[in-house]
């Protein structure tokens, strides 16, 4: 399958920093309709490509299981072992689509933007390549490469059009960022490296069975995430690696890397402080994005990487304060489960609507880490000993991982939309200068119960898929943190009532008397398609679940 | 499968009974999305529930909405009525039903391997069977009801897609053949409770107590989803019957320890047990859970109906009849050996109902009393279960709904005739007649002390808005105290009152209440006679409670329709006439005829001369429900004092209510009798609910607001996380302005500053030489000291001394 010669994930790829460079190249004189609706339309042919992506990737699924669809490999840095390899398993497939159910709509919504709009509509549209390529990318060079451009568009997007705190905010997001990226980017230098010291025999033994190997040369260095998945961890015991290191410990630093990138990315509590300033200062639309798929880079680079990379790193014990018996696998399920508690807590404390969203990210992409966590010890049990504890569960928490970043993309932007709406008619975040818009706008606040009780992981709804996986998958695992767990969600139900009441409820707020708070149309329509796929996710959802189960268990060796 | 074959089937069928309601909740949502604008102020939107708003046009759904939303809602939950009628009948007709049921799934979730994925489904045997003779026959009650009830309200069609979305609800958990899919009804009803509650948002009274219902409720959610996921890591399943129905599972459940105190000799399936009745704890409003049913009478009186008898507490007591064959796994309650689970129900519900019937002694609100005997009464069929009467809990269940729905209804019929009433005596007092009445009518003390409960209330949101409020007139049409002699003017609505509350109160061989009260007692009285512990207690508690109820509703019955008018809107309220009456009452009539009949499927047979007559060949309804578990539950042998128990406590508490409310009617300004009888503190911490608000509130709320706002948020977020990073942004940017110092001085300043260096050096050396011999001793002694430490750090002596060796 190609377009235009490029075979489809390339083009998917490029195609929105080309839509981007098309947006930026209309002429202001034409006015400012004309590029809303110029990046409208080529934001829904992206929705359209992934769509037809994800739709393949089912077809070629059902007709020839593989682990990776639609592949392109092209030689890169031949040198270095990096090369432009782009690939589709179940997990990117899901994700790829919620890139483009979201693009279009946070265009929808960027057309509230009256100053410099098309640079604004081109900075959406470019941050879908940067999530697009993280999501495709089967070489750790091209992962790392998008991972960081989709950092810029977003800083300049809270930078330029963000609220007040906007400087603060965004230099916050990108040092932050950055600094953990430099750790990754060591990561990987060292991991793409040392892998050209992986003996000649347990390489050609390992290319006996896996096909991800078959054009590798040993001793080559190579930043191919399926050679690497299949090699490093056969890295044992080799003395001298890395400027003479052992290789247990290069492995220790290289796992750091990623771990501290990622959570951040997540966020894992307590790498979390960046998320409330940029979510709250960002514009609706960046706040939609950086929430809805943003937030997902890092979970799927846990997914993608860490896991597969590092099981036994994941496993090794670990003596904490030489009381405490854990490994990293605990250590990333204890700081989930604090996530998910105090994320809660500190959703509840917010008096700023766009930050009490910011703080329900926390609390639930815990949740995400929680089921992540699960997956990884059982990964690395069976890479140690053949075979793990409790593998079923471990498939279920990594389907509930997955399930919740997809549900959380949906539900995040359309609660950040709504919260934009408000803002942009009120001109004020502060949750106490509200009250009763639902006598004045029955239809938002409809939308709004609606939207928040998918957030709340109400039963029915999509959000409750996700979170039952997990707390499904980690019980048996983590019992005590996911009864400790229980209190966050408790706490979850707090805040959303919290914002619903203050909202919503109450005697109506006469200072808002002649202001029109109903719901606008074109908000109508970008979160239309949101509520939609949470109700169908939550009435049924094995329409996604099915794809992401396959490459779920295949990974787990289920 | 085509359509006709999906229609035909019973196996099939069940999936459109909640289907009804829920396409008519979808319906309405969609087709009044468009209003016409009225000023908030005018007469087509102020009401005492809707606060007018000067200068504000509010949206309103047009006639011709409201029409069709009554129009689809009762259509939807007549088709589910119809199609339960049609599969009810089946099942009462088919050979050895429970054995075989009628059920249909399909894969809902792929999770792992081909074949381990989770599987959705319905199911009908004898237990749903039953459930589907009840709830949607109350709920099309309650549905007829609310068009006249709300017949006044601007937000009458979103009143009926709410209930009819739990009505939906309801059905979804009655014909859930799993767990999950029954929790899905379970909570999407908690969602229904907390708008319906909340349905007059504008009064903070109102969403505090939605809010209250769900976040108590949620409290218990979470914990019901620790032993769903507990029971589906254990079994790999949820499924009804693949569990209940199954002897391997649940020896394997009795007989593996739990994963939190197993060491306690707990087995898997009393921690699933426990885990589980929390779950109902919360939804049926058991102690310490208790607290939001109560106040969910904020709520328009058919959401009180609704979560009072056809769904919300009747589900979470359905949930634990459902699951009983998890919590007796391992014991054998029919001969005296109880699990812990089961020891658990039977404590929790024998406290709360003698805890709740107390409360409900000293209650003046007409609907608060009757939530405090829902508690109670809720208590009455969880004490039951935990002594393994499996079938009295499900006879009382049943039952119960029938006459607390009527006694809702009906009540609500007294508040909207005291509203009627209310309206009258307004508009003749604003015409300046009658000026008198109106003063009277605002004067009594009592109606006064009416409103000092809610007064306590904690505002924590921040209603200091400059909004206008609708002035309540200091009139309460819901505290007793104001009513009296309201049978002259309600005659429907008091008989039918009296004929829920004698059933209630449980009058003898004539109601249901009785027939199903009793068998609870036979059960424990058998207990007892083989020396039980468990069933003594229940036997105690419940008997007492009996007899409170039966005093609390002849106090009630009393205060609301005996005597003469205490105000003057007493003695104008009625229902009017029209549609809005006649909706009101044809409900009254028909739920009164099943609070007498329904008993009679439920007598022993060896009860003198009515046995032979109604139970010739075994109890009916003990005959059908039976099959539903694995091992049919024993007939436990006839005995007459469990019968005089129920007699004496049923009568007695009758006699004692009529003694003090009846045969001397409470006049106006007169305090209530019970404070002659018992002493005033004991009255009032009976009035005040034992103060359990006020010590959640202290204990829970604040505490943890405290937490959220000061530790959460300031300290760890703001101060100690952000505090620390800005401290890195601070080293990093000192230590970046010291490079630029640096560049100065060493790239600038190396130049220059090499030669003036060691000509600084050199006139300092000169000075140190000046031969004054103490700073030659102290430059020794300042080196001396610094080697000295050096090669003690270094040899480990430090080392050694701060870790002991052993």
């Amino acid at each position: 399958m190609s377009i235009l010669g490029i075979d489809i994930l390339t083009f998917l790829v490029i195609y929105p920093a080309l839509a981007a460079l098309v947006v930026l190249l209309i002429p202001s004189s034409a006015g400012k309709q004309v590029a809303r609706y110029a990046a409208l339309a080529l934001g829904l042919v992206f929705t359209a490509l992934t769509v037809s992506v994800f739709s393949q990737y089912q077809l070629l699924q059902i007709n020839d299981p593989q682990a990776q669809q639609l592949v392109s490999n092209t030689p890169w840095f031949t040198v270095l072992g990096a090369s432009w390899h782009v690939g589709l398993d179940g997990i990117s497939a899901a994700m790829v689509l919620l890139t483009g159910i979201l693009t279009p709509l946070a265009i929808i919504i960027s057309f509230e933007i009256e100053e410099r709009v098309n640079m604004h509509l081109a900075l959406v549209l470019f941050f879908a390549t940067g999530c697009v390529g993280v999501f495709v990318a089967q070489d750790l060079m091209i992962f790392f490469l998008f991972y960081e451009l989709s950092l810029v568009p977003m800083y300049f997007l809270i930078n330029q059009w963000g609220g007040p705190n906007r400087k603060y905010a965004s230099t916050k997001f990108f040092i932050y960022s950055m600094g953990g990226s430099l750790g990754m980017l060591l990561a990987t230098q060292l991991i793409g490296w040392s892998i050209s010291q992986v003996p000649a025999d347990i390489v050609s033994a390992a290319q006996a069975t896996n096909p991800a190997l078959a054009s590798y040369i040993a001793g080559r260095p190579s930043f191919d995430m399926g050679v690497i998945s299949a090699l490093w961890p056969l890295l044992q015991g080799v003395q001298g690696v890395f400027l003479g290191i052992s290789v247990e410990t290069v492995k220790a630093l290289a796992f750091l890397g990623f771990f501290i990138a990622f959570c951040i990315k997540v966020p894992i509590w307590p790498f979390h402080t960046w998320l409330p300033d940029a979510h709250g200062e960002a514009p609706t639309a960046g706040s939609m994005l950086l929430a809805g798929v943003m937030l997902k880079l890092g979970a799927y680079g846990f997914l993608r990487l860490v896991i597969p990379f590092f099981p036994d790193v994941w496993v090794a014990p670990i003596n904490v304060f030489g009381v405490i018996q854990t490994n990293w696998a605990g250590i990333l399920a204890f700081l989930s489960v604090l996530g998910v508690i105090l994320g809660a807590f500190s959703a509840l404390a917010q008096n700023d609507i766009k930050r009490l969203v910011a703080y329900s990210s926390v609390n639930h992409m815990g949740w995400v880490g929680l089921g992540i966590a699960v997956a990884a010890l059982a990964y690395g049990q069976s890479f140690l000993t053949g075979a793990a504890s409790d593998v079923q569960s471990a498939i279920i928490a990594a389907n509930g991982a997955v399930m919740q970043m997809f549900n959380h993309g949906l539900s995040s932007a359309g609660m950040f939309l709504l919260a934009g709406a408000i803002y942009h008619k009120t001109h004020t975040r502060d949750l106490r200068e509200y009250g009763g818009f639902w006598v004045k706008a029955p239809i938002y606040g409809t939308i709004f119960i609606f939207t928040s009780m998918a957030s709340l992981g109400l039963p029915g709804l999509n959000g409750f898929i996700g979170e039952f996986l997990v707390v499904r998958g980690a019980y048996p695992v983590f019992t005590v943190l996911t009864v400790l767990a229980m209190i966050g969600l408790l706490f979850t139900g707090s805040y959303i009532l919290k914002g619903i009441r203050a909202v919503l409820h109450g005697p109506f707020n006469m200072h808002w008397k002649d202001y029109n708070l109903e719901i606008e149309v074109r908000e109508v329509i970008a979160i239309a398609p949101l509520m939609a796929l949470m109700l169908i996710t939550g009435l049924f959802p094995n329409w996604i679940l099915e794809v992401i189960n396959a490459t779920v268990t295949r990974m787990m060796g289920g | 499968m085509n359509l006709a074959e999906f229609l035909s089937s019973p196996n099939t069928l069940p999936w459109l009974i909640p289907a009804g309601p829920l396409l008519a909740f979808a319906i309405i949502v969609l087709i009044t999305n468009r209003g016409r604008l009225v000023p908030a102020a005018s007469h087509a939107y102020e009401d005492h529930n809707h606060p007018g708003y000067k200068g504000l046009f509010v949206p309103v759904v047009t006639d011709w909405g409201r029409v069709a939303s009554i129009i689809v809602g009762l259509s939807g939950i007549i088709a589910a009525w119809l199609i339960s009628l049609s599969i009810v009948g089946q099942a009462f007709a088919k050979q050895d039903f429970g054995k075989k049921v009628f059920e249909s799934g399909f894969e809902w979730m792929s999770l792992g391997a081909p074949g381990s994925g989770f599987h959705m489904g319905v199911l009908v045997d004898p237990l749903t069977t039953i459930m589907l003779v009840m709830v949607p026959l109350a709920c099309t009650m309650i549905f007829i009801y609310a068009i006249g009830y709300m017949a006044h309200d601007p937000r009458q069609a979103r009143f009926f897609a709410l209930i009819s979305l739990f009505a939906g609800a309801m059905l979804t958990l009655v014909v859930a053949d799993n767990l999950l899919l029954l929790f899905v009804g379970w909570e999407v009803m908690g969602l229904c409770s907390y708008l319906l509650i909340g349905f007059w948002y504008e009064k903070p009274s109102a969403y505090k107590a939605a809010m209250k219902a769900f976040t108590t409720t949620r409290v218990a959610d979470v914990i019901m989803m620790l032993g769903i996921v507990y029971l589906y890591a254990q079994t790999g399943t949820l499924s009804f019957r693949e569990i209940m129905y199954n002897e391997e599972v649940l020896a394997g459940l009795a007989g593996t320890p739990a994963i939190l105190f197993g060491s306690f000799g707990l087995s898997a399936a009393g921690l699933i047990g426990i885990f589980l009745i929390i779950g109902t704890v919360g939804k049926s409003a058991q102690f310490p859970l208790h607290v939001w049913l109560p106040d969910a009478m904020e709520g328009p009186t058919p959401v009180s109906a609704m979560i009072h008898a056809a769904a919300m507490v009747s589900a979470g007591v359905y949930a634990t009849i459902r699951m009983f064959p998890i919590f007796e796994a391992g014991g054998h309650p029919h001969e005296g050996i109880l699990t812990a689970p089961l020891i658990f129900m039977a404590v929790v519900g024998a406290f709360t109902a003698i805890f709740a019937a107390t409360i409900a002694v000293a209650q003046n609100d007409v609907k608060k009393v009757l939530a405090y005997s829902t508690i109670s009464q809720l208590g009455f069929m969880l004490a039951a279960l935990g002594m393994g009467a499996y079938v009295a809990a499900t006879f009382h269940l049943i039952t119960h709904a029938f006459f607390k729905a009527l006694l809702f209804m009906a009540s609500g019929s007294v508040i909207h005739g005291m509203e009627h009433g209310q309206h009258h005596v307004h508009e003749h007092a604003g015409h300046g007649h009658d000026d008198h009445a109106h003063d009277d009518a605002h004067a009594p003390a009592v109606a006064h002390a009416a409103h000092g409960h809610d007064a306590h209330h904690d505002d924590h949101g921040h209603d200091d808005h400059a909004h206008e409020v609708h002035d309540d007139h200091h009139f309460d049409p819901q505290d007793m105290m104001n009513m009296g002699g309201l049978r002259k003017t309600m005659p429907v609505t008091f008989v039918t009152f009296l004929i829920g509350g004698l059933s209630l109160a449980g009058f003898p061989l004539i109601t249901a209440g009785f027939w199903s009260k009793d068998e609870i007692l036979a059960d424990a009285w058998y207990g007892i006679t083989n020396g039980w512990g468990v069933h003594a207690l229940v036997f105690i508690l419940l008997a007492t409670a009996a007899f409170l109820t039966a005093f609390y509703t002849m106090r009630q019955l009393g205060l609301t329709f005996w005597g003469e008018p205490r105000t003057e809107e007493a003695k104008h309220a009625n229902l009017g006439q029209g549609v809005v009456s006649a909706t009101m009452t044809l409900p009254l009539i028909i739920l009164a005829f099943f609070a007498v009949f329904a008993g009679f499927v439920g007598v022993h047979p060896d009860f003198p001369i009515l046995g032979g007559i109604f139970s010739a060949n075994g109890i009916p309804f003990k005959n059908f429900l039976g099959p539903t578990l694995l091992v049919k539950p024993e007939l436990i042998p006839f005995s007459i004092v469990p019968v005089l128990t129920s007699f004496v406590v049923g009568l007695g508490g009758l006699y004692v209510g009529w003694l003090l409310y009846w045969r001397k009617p409470l006049v106006a300004g007169e305090a209530d009798p019970l404070t002659r009888v018992i002493p005033a503190n004991v009255y009032n911490l009976l009035k005040n609910k034992y103060y359990v608000d006020e010590l959640y509130d202290r204990v829970f709320i604040r505490p943890s607001q405290a937490f959220a706002n000061a530790f959460a948020y300031v300290f760890l977020d703001k101060r100690l996380i952000d505090g620390f990073l800005h401290l890195i942004a601070r080293v990093a940017v000192w230590i970046g302005d010291l490079f630029k110092v640096l560049n100065l001085w060493l790239i600038d300043g190396v130049g220059d500053g090499i030669p003036e260096f060691i000509a600084m050096f050199g006139r300092w050396f000169r000075r140190i030489q000046t031969g004054r011999i103490q700073q030659y001793l102290l430059l020794v002694a300042i080196a001396a000291i610094l080697i000295a430490l050096v090669l003690v750090a270094s040899s480990g002596v430090l080392v050694q001394a701060a870790v002991p060796t052993p």
